[in-house]
């Protein structure tokens, strides 16, 4: 009986490892067919091109592994803008050429990725997608004096060297873009707000609210934390707000915390605006949930998906005929980056031929002076610190799902 | 009122505690042993019956008690295969078999139900009692905790004071090999211990998701710290210490949140514990370690 019980539980464990691999490889294969037909591409576009008469732009980013989501979007859009810029004629009159590589969201395999890609002959660097691996290869790109736009890593510490530039809001930034919004559209008054005190994103972006909330005049009667350990029970922070007489509580936070407080208000009748940033996204997606309490819920995201704007529809269209899902902010932050090479390329008046630390200098000096309309915002700009400034776009749900406001 | 409202809601997620402390207690108790692997119990207990509503369409009671039964027999399987052999073992072999066990159940979860938050729906249907003019508000979820955690309380003093596998627990948590002399059967009666904890579990799984409804492979473990700290704080091994200290720590939890600091709320709850242990080591209700002589 033992003996049996031992057999069959060595069993369900070799069983388990056997499963987790073989999903593994799953998702590996899928993706690596995807990105061979990028590298593909790039290989028949390399055979007719000489060096120095295009330009290599190379992408890092996961596109297998636990953030695959993300490195995967980012390469499909950036594919495609590649692909619009070269049958419109190019950057400056030059054909592009698009190579990524992926990093598994590991610092050490980004650095890896980024050797091979300047083995291949990479002068500009889109990437990393996220921020620990972008972290780690911006200081590779400052020694070379490579030029580094990252579509998505959010942390101020990615954009420390001078030559690495943003295309998403730092992660202090939505804090400030929110306080303006809410005061400046008149949401309201008085605020709530409740984060994760244990998470330096959601804490970071609690700072720059409270401090731009001064200034326009908010007035923040409640400052809720909740730490890792205890964020289960948001039935005491929400009643300090309600008591309080907050009509709109901010939510720096994951959706997944954010759905259980939209449950427990609801459960307390408890009726404010919640106001999100980019962590609240993803909140539909979450199984069982009931949507219709999220109704009315307004969140801070560069991007929706079903905006009514000529190039939101082109671009949606595009992807989807291409990819088969709707594109989510990455894909977006990802095209206009590849959009924004282009402008910066065109500004300095950069030719392939140049070494890769010249193209840097002119294209970070070329980045503070151009204004570029993308998907992610209209009038988008850039300090030499690299950090992007656009006007914010807000979502409000409605009926399940997002629409412009 | 705001500070009965904050109190209710500290009763409701002490009661919770005080139902997985439960499972906690008994084993350590009757097996002398950590079974860390309670939390993971409760998200498994949880992951069932979210599945078979919400995928089945079943209704809350026939999924609750499906899900008791999917418990019952984990908690005993898993004794027989992990911690059974290691009866005569070091303690410390025990315990690290046990956290072996939870990180089993945790990524085994992962594997098969992914990692992706599932939203749980409450399985209490009763409408929130409003009081005071609605200054006051219980919820249904809150009222049904609390009766289901007394009513298991009363159940289970009664079960060990009144019926012939009680009194078989309570001797074998005096002397294991006193009872065997006497003709009790050891191993049913842990068996017994880990299957009636196990099924608390399933409960305090639902009860714990429908007040709180978000479900990850990681549900179990926050809860089951938070649970074995109150089982440690009413007295290891005390059925009605358990009670006290998960009231207890869910009230201080709350009201620290409310009156002191929301981000200090756990540092009071483990600074009490400690002050607590200090003057009495064992625990509220704690008994005497009696030396062997």
């Amino acid at each position: 009986m033992k003996k049996a019980l031992s057999v069959l539980l060595a069993t369900a464990m070799v069983a388990t490892c056997l499963g987790g691999c073989g999903q593994e490889s799953e998702s590996g294969s899928t993706d690596a067919a995807g990105s061979a037909a990028g590298t593909e591409n790039a290989a028949s576009a390399e055979g007719t091109a000489e060096a120095g008469s295009v330009f290599k732009i190379g992408g890092i980013g996961p596109t297998t592994g636990g953030a695959a989501i993300y490195g995967t979007a980012v390469m499909n859009a950036a594919q495609i803008a590649v692909d619009e810029i070269n049958a419109a004629g190019g950057m400056n009159g030059y054909q592009v050429e698009f190579k990524a590589e992926d990093d598994q969201h590991d610092a050490e395999k980004s650095v890896n990725a980024y050797n091979s890609l300047k083995d291949w002959g990479m002068q500009i660097l889109m990437g990393t997608v996220t921020t620990t691996p972008c972290v780690a290869v911006s200081e590779k790109t400052a020694e070379d004096g490579m030029f580094e736009l990252t579509p998505s890593a959010s942390s101020t510490d990615v954009i420390v060297n001078d030559n690495v530039f943003q295309v998403c809001f730092t992660d202090p930034n939505q804090g400030t873009a929110s306080a303006q919004y809410i005061a400046q559209n008149g949401l309201a008054s008085k605020v709530a707000i409740i984060y994760d005190s244990s998470d330096v994103y959601s804490s970071g972006i609690e700072a720059t609210f409270v401090e731009e909330a001064a200034n326009q005049g908010l007035e923040v009667v409640a400052e809720e934390a909740f730490t890792a350990d205890s964020k289960t029970d948001f039935s005491t922070q929400l009643q300090k707000a309600q008591s309080a007489g907050a009509e709109l509580v901010f939510l720096p936070i994951y959706y997944t915390e954010a759905s259980i407080i939209l449950t427990q208000a609801n459960s307390m009748g408890y009726e404010p605006t919640f106001f999100g940033v980019d962590g609240m996204d993803g909140i539909l997606g979450v199984e069982n949930f009931d949507t219709s309490l999220a109704e009315g819920v307004m969140l801070l995201t560069p991007f929706a998906a079903d905006a009514q704007d000529e190039a939101t529809q082109a671009f949606v269209t595009k992807y989807q005929e291409a990819y088969g899902e709707v594109p989510n902010q990455f894909a977006a932050d990802a095209y206009d980056a590849i959009y924004i090479i282009k402008a910066a390329i065109e500004e300095a008046g950069a030719t392939p031929d140049m070494s890769v630390s010249d193209l840097g200098t002119a294209l970070s000096e070329a980045m503070t002076k151009i204004t570029v309309d993308g998907l992610t915002g209209d009038g988008m700009t850039w300090e030499a610190t690299g950090e992007a400034s656009k006007a914010p776009k807000a979502v409000v749900i409605k009926d399940g799902a997002y629409a412009a406001m | 009122m705001n500070f009965l409202s904050y109190l209710i809601n500290g009763i409701s997620l002490g009661s919770v505690y005080a139902i997985i402390a439960l499972g906690y207690t008994m084993v350590y108790g009757i097996a002398k042993m950590l079974n860390f692997a309670h939390g993971d119990v409760i998200m498994v207990g949880c992951y069932v019956t979210f599945l078979s509503m919400s995928r089945m369409g079943w209704h809350p009671l026939p999924a609750v008690l499906l899900s008791m039964i999917v418990c019952t027999v984990l908690g005993v399987v898993i004794e027989k295969i992990a911690y059974k052999p290691l009866r005569r073992a070091i303690p410390l072999a025990v315990l690290i078999t046990a956290i072996g066990v939870s990180y089993f159940l945790q990524n085994a979860a992962l594997l098969l139900f992914g990692a992706d938050t599932k939203s749980f729906t409450s399985v209490v249907t009763l409408p929130a009692l409003k009081l005071a003019g609605g200054a006051l508000t219980i919820s249904g979820t809150t009222i049904v905790t609390v009766v289901v955690c007394i009513v298991i309380m009363v159940g289970l003093s009664l079960f060990i004071k009144k019926t012939k596998a009680g009194q078989a627990m309570l001797a074998v948590s005096e002397d294991k090999d006193a009872a065997q002399l006497m003709g009790v059967n050891v191993n049913a009666t842990i068996s017994l211990t880990f299957a009636i904890g196990s099924g608390l579990a399933a409960i305090a799984g639902v009860l714990f998701c429908s007040a709180y409804p978000t479900l990850t492979p990681y549900t179990g473990s926050m809860p089951g710290i938070k649970a074995f700290t109150a089982a440690v704080f009413g007295g290891i091994g005390s059925i009605p210490g358990a009670l006290i200290g998960g009231i207890l720590l869910g009230v201080i939890e709350i009201l620290g949140r409310a009156y002191i600091s929301s981000q200090l709320s756990d540092a009071i709850v483990f600074a009490v514990l400690i002050i607590v242990l200090l003057v009495k080591p064992t625990g509220i209700l704690g008994k005497k370690m009696q030396e062997k002589v």
